[in-house]
């Protein structure tokens, strides 16, 4: 069964960075898809990823994740990216969404600066293979 | 407008300071990019040796490789020296079994994970120590991973200006017009790190980035 958190921005914004990326990690280690609404900060990312792969083993395997950040869209008309930019300054890092989720679970996040796909594991098909 | 300023002043320090002390170019990208190939090039191409093991498994570079004293000479008769890293791949997983399945050994591919995982770990912690960074990317893949995107975005972050590389251009696949698209602040270079292709264009990058 896949099961989606979402966290709100507000549940984040008080944390340290450290703290976030622990938040984040121990919902991830649970096998669940963390929906986060805005986004980390550059450092913040490369953080998730150190501190991912301090945590891996043989039954953490790592994450995958996407950001979308729709402030960052270079095909914008001006107008909408100054909108956006204004947005941006304004709600700071709550501007976007976030996926991330465990490698076992997750296989593939594909982006663009328009659309974020997240393609899962079929585990029942493994189970189906193990069965015969 | 304090916070352009500051920027500014640490701009100027920095290309200050760059010219005196000694260069680092950092290769940076995911695993499998061509990193340690393209440093291979430019060893062979001016100190005439290889510096770094390749392989197509993912994730041979694991710790942390260091060439001091690489100068390198533009066609107008500039010098460029600097210390060349070659790093492991950055990635968000790794998987042991994925060694196995390309023919490692468990015992030994479970080592090898938990290298990787830790080479990553340095090569992010290294980032601070970088002067210049080329990135380089497959040109043959997406390259809109949230790898390239956390890299080349971090980069940015800390003012390390930036070359971008879209390597594996000898192969039908690649397509650096798409990569291109994805980073269109950046220059992009197209080249070939194994076969040497339009490799002249790329020093001519490290020149105007670092020279």
């Amino acid at each position: 069964m896949l099961t989606l958190e979402y966290i709100p921005y507000s549940r984040l914004e008080q944390l340290s960075s450290d703290e976030r990326i622990d938040e984040i990690l121990s919902i991830v280690k649970q096998n669940r898809i963390v929906l986060l609404e805005g986004k980390l900060k550059k450092e913040e990312e490369t953080e998730l990823i150190s501190k991912t792969m301090e945590s891996i083993n043989e039954k953490f395997k790592g994450v995958e994740f996407g950001t979308i950040d729709s402030a960052m869209q270079e095909s914008a008309a001006f107008f909408a990216k100054l909108k956006k930019s204004m947005a941006n300054i304004l709600l700071g890092d709550r501007v976007g969404m976030t996926i991330i989720g465990p490698a076992s679970i997750v296989k593939e996040i594909k982006q663009d600066p328009e659309k974020i796909q997240v393609f899962t594991k079929n585990t029942n098909q493994k189970k189906k293979r193990k069965n015969k | 407008m304090l916070k352009l300023i500051k920027k500014f002043i640490k701009k100027v320090f920095q290309s200050l300071f760059r010219r005196r002390k000694n260069l680092k170019i950092g290769l940076y990208g995911p695993p499998n990019g061509g990193k340690s190939t393209l440093a291979n090039r430019i060893c062979k191409d001016w100190l005439g040796e290889e510096m770094s093991e390749v392989s197509k498994i993912a994730h041979e570079t694991r710790e942390i490789q260091l060439k001091e004293q690489v100068t390198i000479k533009s066609e107008d008769g500039k010098e460029l020296t600097f210390s060349l890293v070659d790093t492991p791949g950055i990635a968000t997983k790794i998987d042991f079994e994925d060694f196995v399945k390309k023919g490692i050994k468990k015992k030994e591919a479970k080592e090898r994970a938990k290298e990787a995982t830790k080479g990553v770990i340095d090569a992010i912690k290294w980032l601070d120590e970088m002067d210049v960074v080329v990135v380089v990317l497959d040109g043959t893949k997406d390259p809109y991973t949230q790898v390239n995107i956390t890299i080349i975005g971090n980069l940015q972050a800390r003012d390390i200006p930036v070359l971008l590389v879209a390597n594996k251009m000898d192969l039908k696949k690649s397509d650096v017009k798409r990569l291109e698209a994805a980073f269109p602040q950046y220059d992009i270079v197209g080249i070939s790190a194994k076969y040497g292709n339009n490799i002249d264009q790329f020093y001519e990058g490290l020149f105007a980035i670092a020279g």
